[in-house]
């Protein structure tokens, strides 16, 4: 069976999202990852916020939870402290996740909760019908920046690197076997893993912003990419315009739910921690 | 027999929590409720449990709800800005079901206010809170020994009822101190959330049964379900149809409304004879009781309704005491919140609003001049 089909709750279909949205894509890569890594789809919960990209966890066929805007994250630290055996995986937006979530983004991360958390990076709120985000590139146009966007976008992967993540990584639409690689990593890491997945979003940003079609901007996808072994060589200004994808940090840090497992330990034999 | 020890509110709620079986606590500090996070951040890990501090109130009140979602029955603590904040997340529990305990240690506002003197200020912010209509249970104790007795029930009810469960102290019975006997745990009646009898296959995890509750399979124990914050079906997936809508706001209400005499926990003091009846939750009613005895001394027949379940508002209670009373006094420490809820059960020319709202606690004399003036009125 095809890990789409086994992973995904096919009654539930056709999903929400749009014609050319690159969300289904993502959506699959993720699918792909939790069946190359063979995880227990009855010890595995996903976790979504609101918006487009969290409509993903209702077609997935695990323990799943469309949370409140912004506050995926926050369920999903609950979930993972109170029982660690379960593998959580947070679906959410680049407006979800760094604009009214931000500051549980950050904190999860500082945490280092073991939780993978794949960010639908559409650079607009999509299901609001394309207002800025915080990941919306200036100069763009938006609902909300009809004179063109003058706020500088977060930079995600460093954002995430710099509060405590112990892997970040950056794919995108077009590049579905990478996504599907780089949630293998996230997964297996020990720790808060960040996967920055660019999809684009035809209907709400492409077509303000004169970028064609769904075929067009994953051109650009393909186009603009630079992968980090070959961004290592090149100069600043040779990547000017440009974003790098792969593996972009990893490092390792105390998870949060094993050392909460030795707080257990030292209180159980009545001990304080020296 | 169980002991007598010395305790404050806060760390009555705090016990009383472990043994109705919470394992999960996430919070913010606040005063005056911070010695709940700071005394379950010692004794949950010797019980297994888990305590974290998150990022702000309305992290907190997710986590609660996420480590509900896989079994742990879980408990949040705040205060009144911080009560304002996990708003949000509080419909989400009363949509989703999830049961969750959220104690709210009352001080006075609005905003910042003057921390942190006592009020009773968010008797309506416990009932209006959120957005949208869902039924709402909230218990307010006005002793020590009642905030472990009443943090007990409001897990249980949270449990029984999958929902969120408000316990309204304030900052006179968080902080004040008492001998309490604590009961033994054998003694203590804990309920436990239903479990689905079907397999994963036949589960829908939003199909009630007869009570009006549906039984809540834990994340992680291979049902597989979703959940969400949207109008949903039996499935748990996401519907526009209108018959589901209002069946499911309908059944948010009903799941409590029906077994509504069960959960209205009230005491009443003198109040057989009573033509005078002072009508009072937490720290004024604890002051009212005197003042009733004081009456009494003087001549006037006055008594004491002591509501426990401020929500649902306990109307037939109430009701019954306002048939039969000449003059009902509502003292309250806010602007005249419950005394509103009471004019629509009493005829208005009846009650009588004793309010404070400077921060302080009422003085017996207050309560009494009130009922003896109310008394003399009817002479």
């Amino acid at each position: 069976m095809m890990a789409t089909q086994k992973y995904l709750r096919c009654s539930t279909l056709p999903h929400i999202w749009c014609p050319g949205c690159g969300n289904g894509i993502i959506l699959a890569a993720i699918v792909r990852a939790i069946d190359r890594l063979g995880l227990d789809s009855k010890k595995t919960v996903i976790v979504s916020g609101i918006g487009c990209s969290s409509r993903a966890s209702g077609y997935m066929n695990f323990d799943t939870i469309h949370t409140a805007h912004g506050r995926a994250l926050t369920f999903a630290t609950g979930i993972k402290l109170a029982k660690p055996e379960l593998n959580v995986i947070v679906i959410t937006g680049d407006g979800d996740a760094t604009a009214i979530g931000g500051n549980h983004f950050i904190h999860a991360a500082r945490r280092n909760v073991d939780i993978t958390t794949i960010i639908f990076n559409n650079s607009i709120y999509g299901m609001t019908g394309g207002q800025y985000s915080p990941l919306t590139p200036a100069g763009s146009k938006a609902t909300t920046a009809p004179f063109g966007h003058i706020e500088r976008p977060f930079d995600i992967a460093a954002l995430a690197a710099a509060a405590g993540a112990v892997y970040v990584a950056r794919s995108t639409a077009f590049h579905a076997a990478l996504t599907t690689d780089l949630v293998v990593k996230g997964i297996e890491s020990k720790g808060f893993a960040v996967i920055d997945a660019i999809t684009q979003c035809p209907i709400s940003y492409g077509r303000r912003n004169k970028m064609g079609s769904a075929v067009d901007m994953m051109t650009w996808q393909r186009d603009n990419a630079v992968f980090a072994q070959a961004a290592a060589r090149m100069q600043p200004e040779e990547l000017k315009g440009k974003f790098i994808i792969g593996e972009l940090f990893q490092t390792q840090a105390p998870e949060y739910t094993a050392e909460y497992e030795k707080i257990i330990a030292l209180a159980q034999k009545g001990e304080k921690k020296k | 027999m169980a002991k007598v020890r010395l305790m404050q509110g806060n760390q009555a709620c705090a016990i009383g929590a472990i043994a109705a079986g919470v394992r999960f606590f996430a919070g913010y500090p606040i005063t005056p409720s911070t010695e709940i996070a700071e005394i379950l951040a010692e004794k949950l890990p010797a019980v297994g449990g888990k305590f974290i501090q998150m990022e702000d109130e309305i992290a907190s009140m997710g986590a609660v709800l996420g480590a509900s979602l896989t079994g742990v029955k879980s408990i949040t603590a705040t205060s009144g800005p911080g009560f304002s904040l996990k708003q949000e997340l509080i419909g989400y529990a009363a949509m989703a079901e999830i049961p969750v305990v959220i104690v709210n240690v009352q001080r006075l506002g609005p905003s910042t206010g003057k921390p942190t003197a006592p009020a009773q200020g968010d008797v309506m912010q416990a009932r209006w809170g959120t957005h949208g209509d869902h039924g709402v249970i909230a218990l307010s104790p006005s002793s020590v020994r009642e905030c472990f007795d009443l943090t007990v029930k409001a897990v249980n009810f949270s449990e029984r009822f999958r929902m969120p469960v408000i316990l309204l102290l304030d900052e006179v019975i968080g902080h004040m101190r008492e001998g309490v006997e604590i009961p033994e745990v054998s003694q203590i009646k804990i309920e436990n959330r239903k479990q689905p009898i079907v397999g994963p296959e036949e589960y829908e995890a939003y199909r009630p049964d007869s009570d009006g509750v549906p039984p809540m399979a834990a994340f992680g124990s291979g049902y597989r379900y979703h959940i969400t914050g949207l109008v949903h079906d039996y499935h748990g997936m996401p519907s526009e149809s209108d018959e589901l809508t209002e069946e499911l706001i309908d059944r948010l209400h009903s799941k409590i409304e029906r077994v509504k005499d069960e959960i209205t926990l009230y005491d009443e003091e003198f109040i057989d004879d009573a033509e005078v009846v002072v009508i009072a939750f937490g720290a004024s009613a604890r002051v009212a009781i005197d003042a009733v005895k004081a009456a009494r001394e003087q001549g006037v027949k006055a008594g004491l309704l002591k509501l426990i379940t401020i929500w649902p508002f306990p109307s037939e209670v109430v009701s019954k005491v306002g048939q039969k009373a000449q003059k009902i006094i509502v003292p309250e420490m806010n602007y005249g919140q419950l005394v509103g809820e009471i004019e629509r059960y009493i005829p208005r020319e009846k009650v009588i609003s004793v309010r404070r709202y400077d921060g302080g606690l009422f003085k017996p004399e207050q309560i009494l001049e009130a009922i003896v003036a109310a008394g003399g009125e009817r002479v």
